[in-house]
């Protein structure tokens, strides 16, 4: 009773505390610089409105003599008249305005001479490219004062979402964006939850060919069904044009087709999971008490599975709202909010605008992705380590049944692959059906010829090969250090946060942050290290997770023993811990390199003529006309992935192998 | 030399740890002896492990003072005291060898490869397993693999071995066996060893001294002998061995329990106390006298090399003794359920506690 506490001990820190700590802060300061600053410089944008402030600039003219008359505020001498010369005086934050206007009798030969100054602080106005602020008059000659404009001022505020809603084009966009994206969610969930059961429940044949097929989506940039889409049913030109029965394919028929199938793979495994873990006890329970095979259905497995099947239809909706490569090929006028950024930044070079858009984005975006993560989390808890793996029994009618309709399923995924691969080989759709390989001849397209291509293998290389360290790093530090609580809980946010940040959005952030003149790092812009930089960012998150969860799967007393044993902790690291998690680590450098090889999104905001990928130049090859060549890249992109597929499962059976033995025991 | 090597290894004074506002530990002040071998005991969460790994640095306390062999160690990290470790979980790098293991602790630039081999040599010989050297981890019984942890753990010969629970993973039969062998090899070495454990027998069996926990706080220290015959506590009474607890009410002399007075020392308490008596202290007796009672027997369970009976009888009301016997003087006695029989309750083996809060 009464005891007293002593004073609090205050821990020694170790050299490898000291070097953890010092690992932790650099990772976790690549994340402030990647995500966090851009993310704010978006956001600050999206709240920017830049208006010419005449106020803040006064002139005084002279007689041709050399006698100067009077001082005179520019907004004086803009409102003499009714209405004033310049009416408008929003712009953006490129804005530049010449003066010469508010004197109707200038001429850049007159004699006359102009006294220039900037009254108010920050007011900064140019003479040609020289950058000029401060009260200080500067003389010039009517031919220098031509030269003179003034740059706008800032405001902050709602008026660009104001500007933003009051824009009928715009607002569209949002319905038409959620009517997609909810459209696709229920179809790709359905046609996914079915294929996903016939795998864990029928004893059908070829399961393995089926998995394989219905993965095939995931090493084809999102646009590519797009153009697949297009040969089948363009309304001119289609092969199987009939079948659209008059409607057209771009649009949001060709939108929700396209979608179904990039998104397939990603709702497929969700579902597999959430299927394969549900506890064979409870059918056999079921069995027991003679239910019908309908009534397990609803009593067993649906509710096993249902955290999975809710996980997949947010994952879904998010990939299809925050898609832009598949809209941009066959949306035709059915506009996006994905596409709108694009057009808003690329098109208008209205970048206020671009960032409202993206923070529009960002709401359903970041919503799906909070629930998505509670789906998970409560799906993780259905788990429990006594759970019995359920082995289907065979049934001749059912497993017949769900053969069919896997069949069906592979026949839709196969088959836009393998239109994108005719069209890639045929000489000139529809007239010459000769094959050729002259399609692949890219130096003769616009869009970066084969440099893109290779430019892209590098990038997925630099991706696979850094994200692959600093990912495994971070989560390394976030889950095996000790102490730094807030620092590691801070980490762990940021590290969740890049699956939340649609590509595009993730992209503008760049532009305003890193193009931004003031930023020392200004100079990444345009280089492969940006576009490194993004990709890896943009795939942080599953990345971070993979990794998290293959090294919770260690023992948490590893480094306490080799603490006790003074070793330091990157012997740990590089004897066990590097070596036990290899095949998470392989795994994370696949997913990364597969991704840096088919992303559009964020990276068509930051490519430059020397750093063209080939992903981007599908898009630019097909906005051309360039179908063909434009289908051929896109196939590029597949054999690439494929190839990369195959060595990586290569590599994996050959790991486990080597370590089979103490992987498995005796 | 100036100092001599001191009795007192290690000592803990006034040592707090708080998680938010909980307070795992409480005011803990400790002196582990050279060489000897201490049980920290308790129930889950009393905060025991939370004081093994505040001993070893992996979890710093919150204040209060550590000091290993007359150093000041409280605020260091793991790396700069001077102890090896045994988890549950064995905690084997499953990727190296069993000589790896053993190894890990030993490389280092300075020492030839040559002293490393034969080091280990050694301390498979010393914990029986000579030829599993080659294998890995997942290849040996959970019992090899936690001598393999407990070899790799005094390879660098450490002042201080702490064992966390090292033998709850396992079976029975091999916890027993795993138990001598520990203990035989702590004696042979003369390593001053700190084990946590929830098992009661494992305490009593291998401690030299036991240091019972509860909430945070140490509730009784002794040796294995003192904390069974004389519990100082109801908790420690309840908590090691099984314990007869009756509601009772103190008299000069003794208690009163209903109508039965039972003469003992009731350590000068008045009103209600909780009279206590070990199941094996109750003895059956032939004849009436002090302290003796009738009892009925209302069910007896077998438990191999003894009987546990309950006992009732009308004088003590709804007080129910639970007494063990030996099947030799159930035989001779030759009692069933519904048996009658007299026993005694020997004044000196009765404890008197005050009523628990």
């Amino acid at each position: 009773m009464g005891a007293q506490m002593g004073p609090k001990i205050k821990p020694k820190l170790g050299r490898d505390d000291w070097a953890q700590r010092s690992f932790m802060l650099v990772i976790g300061l690549y994340l402030v610089i990647a995500l966090a600053l851009p993310l704010y410089a978006m956001l600050s944008k999206a709240f920017s409105t830049y208006y010419f402030d005449l106020s803040q600039y006064e002139v005084q003219v002279s007689d041709g003599a050399g006698v100067f008359g009077p001082v005179q505020n520019i907004a004086t001498l803009n409102n003499q008249s009714s209405p004033p010369i310049f009416d408008d005086l929003a712009t953006n934050t490129n804005g530049r305005l010449g003066l010469t206007k508010l004197f109707p009798d200038f001429s850049f030969r007159s004699p006359v001479n102009y006294r220039f100054r900037a009254v108010s602080e920050g007011a900064i106005y140019l003479v040609g490219s020289e950058r000029n602020a401060g009260p200080d008059w500067i003389e010039l000659d009517s031919n220098t004062f031509r030269r003179v404009v003034i740059r706008p001022a800032s405001e902050r505020g709602l008026s660009n979402f104001t500007t933003y809603f009051s824009t009928p084009a715009l607002v569209q966009s949002v319905e038409n964006s959620l009517v997609i994206a909810v459209i696709t969610t229920v179809i790709t969930v359905s046609l996914a939850f079915w294929f996903a059961y016939a795998l864990a429940r029928s004893k059908m044949r070829f399961k393995g060919v089926f998995r394989m097929v219905a993965m095939m989506p995931i090493l084809v940039p999102s646009l590519l069904p797009g153009i697949a889409l297009l040969y089948l049913f363009s309304p001119r030109q289609g092969m199987l044009k009939e079948l659209m029965f008059g409607y057209d394919i771009n649009g949001p028929i060709g939108i929700v087709i396209g979608s179904v199938f990039f998104t397939f793979p990603h709702a497929m495994i969700i579902i597999s999971t959430a299927l394969s873990i549900s506890d064979a006890r409870l059918f056999e329970a079921s069995e027991s008490l003679k239910a019908s095979r309908w009534k397990t259905f609803w009593t067993v497995t649906i509710p096993g599975a249902r955290y999975g099947i809710f996980s997949a239809a947010f994952v879904v909706f998010n990939l299809v709202i925050t898609d832009f490569g598949l809209p941009k090929v066959i949306g035709g006028n059915f506009n996006v909010l994905a596409v709108d950024i694009f057009k808003q930044v690329i098109g208008q070079q209205n970048f206020e605008m671009g960032a409202v858009v993206s923070m529009v984005l960002l709401v359903p975006a970041l919503m799906a992705f909070g629930i998505d993560r509670r789906m998970q989390k409560k799906q993780v808890a259905l788990l429990t380590a006594r759970s019995v793996v359920y082995e289907p029994k065979p049934n001749p009618v059912v497993d017949w049944f769900f053969f069919a309709y896997a069949t069906l399923v592979a026949v839709f995924i196969a088959g836009i692959i393998a239109v994108c691969q005719y069209a890639a080989l045929i000489r000139q759709w529809p007239y010459n059906l000769s094959l050729s390989l002259k399609n692949y001849d890219f130096s003769r397209m616009d869009g970066g010829g084969w440099a893109s291509y290779t430019n892209s293998l590098l990038l997925a290389i630099f991706t696979a090969i850094i994200g692959t360290i600093v990912v495994f790093l971070g989560a390394y530090m976030v889950e095996k250090t000790k102490g730094f609580e807030r620092g590691r809980a801070l980490f762990q946010g940021l590290a969740m946060l890049p699956m939340a940040i649609p590509g595009m959005v993730l992209g503008i952030a760049y532009i305003f942050f890193f193009n931004n003149p003031d930023n020392p790092l200004n100079f990444i812009y345009g280089t492969m290290i940006i576009l490194v930089v993004s990709t890896v960012t943009h795939f942080y998150t599953v990345s971070h997770l993979t990794a998290v969860t293959a090294l919770k799967q260690m023992d948490g007393e590893f480094e306490s023993v080799s603490q006790s044993l003074k070793q330091p902790f990157y012997k740990l690291f590089w004897r066990v811990t590097v070596p036990v998690s290899l095949p998470a680590i392989l795994n994370i450098s696949i997913y990364l390199f597969v991704n840096a090889m088919t992303t559009v999104s964020a990276v068509v905001f930051l490519y430059s003529t020397d750093t063209a990928l080939a992903s981007v130049a599908v898009l630019n090859m097909n906005d051309a006309g360039d179908i063909a060549p434009a289908a051929a890249m896109g196939m590029m992109i597949f054999y690439t992935n494929a190839g990369a597929r195959i060595l990586h499962s290569l590599l994996s059976k050959g790991i486990l192998a080597r370590s089979n033995a103490w992987r498995k025991g005796a | 030399m100036l100092d001599k090597t001191p009795d007192v290894y290690l000592r803990i004074e006034g040592l707090w740890k708080n998680f938010g506002v909980f307070t795992a530990l409480r005011e803990i002040s400790l002196e582990v002896l050279e060489g000897e071998f201490l049980c920290f005991l308790g129930p889950s969460g009393c905060g025991k492990t939370t004081l093994l790994r505040a001993i070893a640095g992996l979890d710093l306390q919150t204040a209060g003072r550590i000091e290993q062999a007359g150093k000041d160690v409280s605020n260091l990290p793991p790396a700069e005291r001077d102890f090896g470790i045994v988890f549950q979980s064995y905690a084997l790098f499953p990727n190296l060898t069993i000589e790896k293991n053993i190894a890990y602790g030993l490389e280092n630039a300075k020492r030839p490869r040559a002293e490393v081999k034969a080091r280990v040599a050694e301390l498979l010989e010393l914990v029986g397993l000579p030829d599993q050297g080659k294998k890995y981890p997942a290849q040996l019984s959970g019992g090899q693999q936690q001598r393999i942890a407990l070899a790799r753990a005094i390879a660098t010969s450490p002042g201080l071995l702490l064992l966390d629970e090292p033998l709850s993973a396992l079976d029975a039969k091999v916890r027993v066996f795993l138990r001598h062998e520990v203990k035989e090899l702590q004696r042979k070495l003369g390593i001053t060893t700190v084990m946590v454990t929830h098992d009661q027998e494992e305490a009593l069996s291998m401690a030299d001294r036991i240091v019972v926990m509860n909430h945070g706080t140490i509730e009784q220290v002794g040796t294995p002998l003192e904390i069974y015959r004389d519990p100082v506590n109801l908790f420690v009474a309840d908590f090691v061995g099984e314990m007869n607890q009756i509601p009772a009410t103190a008299e000069a002399g003794g208690v009163v329990i209903k109508n039965v007075h039972l003469s003992c020392n009731n350590n000068g308490l008045s009103g209600s106390v909780i009279a206590t008596i070990r199941p094996e202290d109750i003895l059956p007796v032939e004849e009436n006298g002090k302290n003796v009672l009738r009892v009925t027997i209302f069910e007896m369970e077998f438990l191999g090399s003894f009987f546990r009976t309950r006992l009732t009888s009308p004088e003590l009301g709804e007080a129910m003794l639970m007494a063990d016997f030996s099947i030799n003087a159930m035989r001779r006695i030759g009692l069933k359920e519904g048996g009658k029989l007299l026993v005694q309750l020997p004044a000196e083996r009765i404890k008197i506690f005050a009523e628990a809060g």
